[in-house]
């Protein structure tokens, strides 16, 4: 029964990991860059909840309506004003100068916030459950937390199929250069991609918020999380994430049934194991470009 | 009457190099320019300078505007269109939403998917199929099909009979022949220079970034042609 | 004498003069120079060590602190464990790290860019881990002192603690050159090209690129036993530390990707503004991050990148020149 139990936490958990890995795919997978600031934006969007319920009062999901259009211009602005300066030089670039964003996020949170773990309150959302059996109950917000992730799943997929912008994104993806011949500008394209994400990460900031506590270092640990998501889903595989932020769940309830030491290594071995037997995840959907 | 395309002393270079030595040519509405050459002699250099996707010295009028300098993502609203050598779908893409996003910019006109699905029947049946799977004839009509979608003033091809079958460039150039038929202005790049004269209302020879010899096909002997192509 | 053999001779006459002083610190410098000299050759050394694999080989690795961690952990093994000389187990330490690191290539080498980045860092973290979570031998999360360090006297032990990190400083600028002016540098050079196309002209590319890879972990390792040989104390969240690859980073970017020299001027630059900044760790990481962006968008070549594209100077002879009437401009239409 233990084992029943920890899988269903594995798979709320995993809920929460494939919001983590869900923004990081859409940049992975539309512009072939990885964004290391991507924990610390979630934390960053974290704080920025924190700061808008306490300035105007709301409760912390209400705060999305103020943090997804202004995460979104913000996205659009460091891709357009910072990483499109560099594109076409290779990963080297995007690496370090997300690199030094993380940095900057980190140490500019410290500063401002102070070292203290804060929380977002939602009140009794917290700790409201559904009972399963006597003894075993799942509690609402993880489960309010995956059917968030499926829905903003549904609708990316959607988008990307059957809106004109989404199979532009898709072209842009496979050959930015052929993209222009169609009138596409795939800066633009680019600028866009990123607001979206930072949109998404504006939601998982909040979502983070409310199952967790959370402080200015604790981005690199979620940004672990969210690369192990896209390893495991498929590189740049939207619909991966899912799947991938699962097993990672299950991987890291079950290290932690055996020892709760293992929690995070059995993670991290999980994904080792998939780099090892299939290395583009096991739902692949960006095709190589050279 | 102004020109639909012309080019004043076009200049072209990678880097050092330079591929393009003032190329001045000019297109009337309706014509079909062929551009023939040795490898290396600049067509495909020509090419990417006109629909903006190499930079280039000298000027460039499209309907009598100065286009010189306007990037390739606003030239395709403008009226151009390209169909780049190789093809270049978008391979993860179907060929419904390759030929979709031909038409990203909506330029309004009689191209539509039901009219390119009509010049090309074959491709009918491939329509959800990923540009991936299809053969290199699909893949070449599904390119011509995308670039026609945004209904364009100029439409460039760059080399569209290369490494497909005898049978499958009959198809293909009995397409380019209605696209003329509608009125559609066209500069093509052609390896093989008796299909490229058949097409075109008017020829120019490069070499070495060079125009070596033009005039109408009629006008040109086979002599005068070969020289212009290998120099002598 | 052409222009360019003055500057190597230039390049290694100050060589020589640098090393002089830095041999000769122990003996007129001061205990605080001492740890401040130390504390700079750690991080020159990782940098060198980083640049090598990054600017030279392609490797964009930040999983570095995992064969830091590696080596210290190395080092208390061999010293407490099983008694051998602390001084004398150093060079073990690099090549108990390079065993290490040897599995994890076979792994790391299937991938690419992002990937290798990314996994590089999934095994720091994985060996941290479970150096943390082994709590019987390696002490878990509090760690384990090297008390075997207190058979020396404090002053001989910083001496050779100094001079062992000299030494491997040089070594690993030495390594390097070495090896970039060998076969692998022009099967490097090849590779940073066109990695296609040097496998096709007969470079060992994963070959190649393991041999740097663990010779770069094998270095980062000793340098790991050499800063907690001073720490006397090794905990794993010290140990396998993003900062041991952050700060490199940091410094390769300032000082020049992919040049000797960079690295040496990142260093001083580095060392520099923490010790102006060094009351608040914040700001002074803030102005690095800042920094490095700046860097990255305005001189991607770093410092002296941008000093030898614009007067041509190279001090360390690492280039393989041809003659002018080999040269060719790329003559390539596409």
């Amino acid at each position: 029964m233990d084992i029943f139990y920890a899988s269903v936490n594995g798979v709320l958990l995993g809920g929460l990991y494939a919001l983590y890995g869900l923004g990081l795919a859409l940049t992975f997978g539309i512009m072939r860059t990885i964004n290391l600031a991507h924990g610390d934006m979630i934390v960053f969007g974290s704080f920025m909840s924190l700061v808008v319920t306490r300035v105007l009062g709301l409760p912390a999901l209400a705060s999305l309506v103020v943090l997804i259009p202004a995460m979104f211009l913000l996205g659009r602005l460091f891709q357009e004003r910072v990483m499109n300066r560099s594109l076409g030089e290779g990963i080297m670039p995007s690496i370090i100068l997300t690199f030094g964003l993380s940095v900057v996020i980190q140490n500019a949170l410290l500063l401002t916030f102070s070292a203290d773990r804060q929380t977002l309150s939602a009140g009794q959302l917290q700790t409201m459950s559904l009972p399963l059996t006597e003894d075993f109950a799942i509690g609402v917000l993880p489960l309010m937390t995956l059917c968030v992730v499926i829905v903003l799943l549904i609708a990316l997929n959607w988008f990307f199929r059957h809106t004109m912008l989404g199979r532009a994104f898709r072209a842009t993806s496979d050959d930015p250069e052929v993209v222009a011949l169609m009138g596409i500008d795939p800066r633009r394209t680019y600028g866009l991609a990123m607001g979206l994400a930072f949109a998404i990460i504006a939601i998982t900031g909040v979502f983070m918020g409310l199952r967790t506590n959370f402080a200015p270092f604790d981005g690199p640990a979620r940004l672990i999380f969210a690369f192990e998501v896209i390893i495991i889903g498929g590189m740049g595989s939207i619909q991966g994430v899912l799947i991938g932020g699962v097993i990672l769940g299950v991987a890291q309830t079950m290290g932690n049934l055996v020892n709760p030491a293992f929690f995070q290594l059995s993670g991290h071995v999980a994904t080792l194991l998939v780099l090892a037997i299939r290395p583009s995840g096991l739902f692949p959907e960006t095709i190589e470009r050279d | 009457m102004t020109d639909l395309l012309s080019l004043d002393g076009v200049t072209a270079h990678y880097g050092l190099f330079q591929a393009l030595h003032g190329i001045t040519l000019s297109a009337r509405a309706g014509e079909t320019i062929a551009l023939v050459g040795a490898n290396g002699a600049g067509k495909t250099t020509l090419m990417r300078t006109i629909c903006g996707d190499l930079p280039a010295g000298g000027r460039i009028f499209l309907h009598g505007k100065d286009i010189t300098g306007i990037p390739a993502h606003r030239l395709n609203a403008m009226g151009i269109a390209m169909v780049p050598e190789g093809r270049k779908l978008f391979p993860s893409l179907t060929v419904d939403e390759n030929t979709q996003i031909g038409g990203y910019t909506k330029r309004p006109g009689a191209w539509s998917r039901e009219a390119v699905y009509d010049l090309f029947p074959e491709l009918i049946k491939r329509r959800a199929n990923k540009a991936l799977d299809l053969s290199g004839g699909e893949q070449q009509m599904v390119a011509i099909g995308r670039a026609l979608m945004s209904n364009p003033d100029l439409l460039l091809m760059d080399e569209i009979s290369l490494g497909l079958a005898p049978i499958v460039v009959n198809q293909i150039y009995e397409a380019v022949d209605k696209i003329r038929a509608a009125g559609t202005t066209i500069v093509l790049v052609e390896q093989d220079i008796g299909r490229g004269l058949s097409v075109a209302t008017h020829v120019y020879c490069l070499l070495e970034g060079r125009v070596s010899l033009e005039g109408k096909p009629a006008d040109l002997s086979q002599k005068a042609l070969t020289d212009a192509y290998f120099g002598v | 004498m052409t222009a360019l053999q003055t500057q190597h001779r230039i390049g290694a006459a100050l060589a020589l003069v640098t090393l002089a002083a830095l041999i000769s610190v122990p003996y007129w410098g001061s205990a605080y120079l001492q740890r401040s000299i130390v504390e700079f050759l750690y991080f020159l050394a990782l940098a060198q060590i980083w640049n090598f694999m990054a600017g030279y080989a392609g490797m964009f690795s930040i999983g570095q602190q995992a064969w830091v961690g590696v080596g210290a952990y190395a080092l208390i093994v061999l010293a407490q464990d099983l008694g051998l000389n602390p001084f004398w187990a150093v060079p073990l330490t690099g090549v108990i790290a390079a065993v290490f690191a040897l599995p994890t290539s076979w792994l790391l080498f299937r991938l690419k860019g992002a990937y290798f980045a990314v996994a590089s860092w999934v095994i720091a973290e994985t060996i941290r881990l479970a150096v943390n979570a082994d709590i019987n031998w390696l002490g878990g999360g509090r760690g384990r002192s090297l008390t075997t360090m207190g058979q020396f006297e404090r002053g001989f032990r910083e001496d050779v603690t100094y001079l062992l990190v000299v030494g491997i400083t040089i070594l690993s600028l030495v390594l390097m050159v070495w090896m970039l002016r060998s076969r692998i540098g022009l099967g490097l050079m090849a590779m940073r090209d066109n990695a296609a196309g040097a496998g096709g002209v007969g470079v060992a590319v994963n070959r190649t690129r393991r041999i740097v890879y663990l010779a770069a972990s094998g270095l980062a390792g000793v340098v790991g036993a050499l800063i907690f040989m001073s720490a006397l104390n090794v905990r794993p969240d010290a140990a396998f530390s993003i900062n041991w690859v952050a700060y490199p980073i940091f410094i390769v970017i300032i000082g020049g990707i992919g040049t000797i020299e960079g690295p040496i001027i990142g260093a001083i630059v580095f060392y520099i503004l923490r010790e102006y900044l060094d009351d608040f760790e914040a700001w002074s990481l803030l102005a690095f991050g800042l920094i490095a962006i700046a860097m990255m968008l305005f001189a991607p070549k770093g410092i002296w990148g941008s000093i030898q594209s614009r007067w041509d100077i190279e001090l360390f002879p690492i280039r393989r020149r041809l003659p002018a009437r080999f040269s060719t401009p790329s003559t390539q239409e596409t």
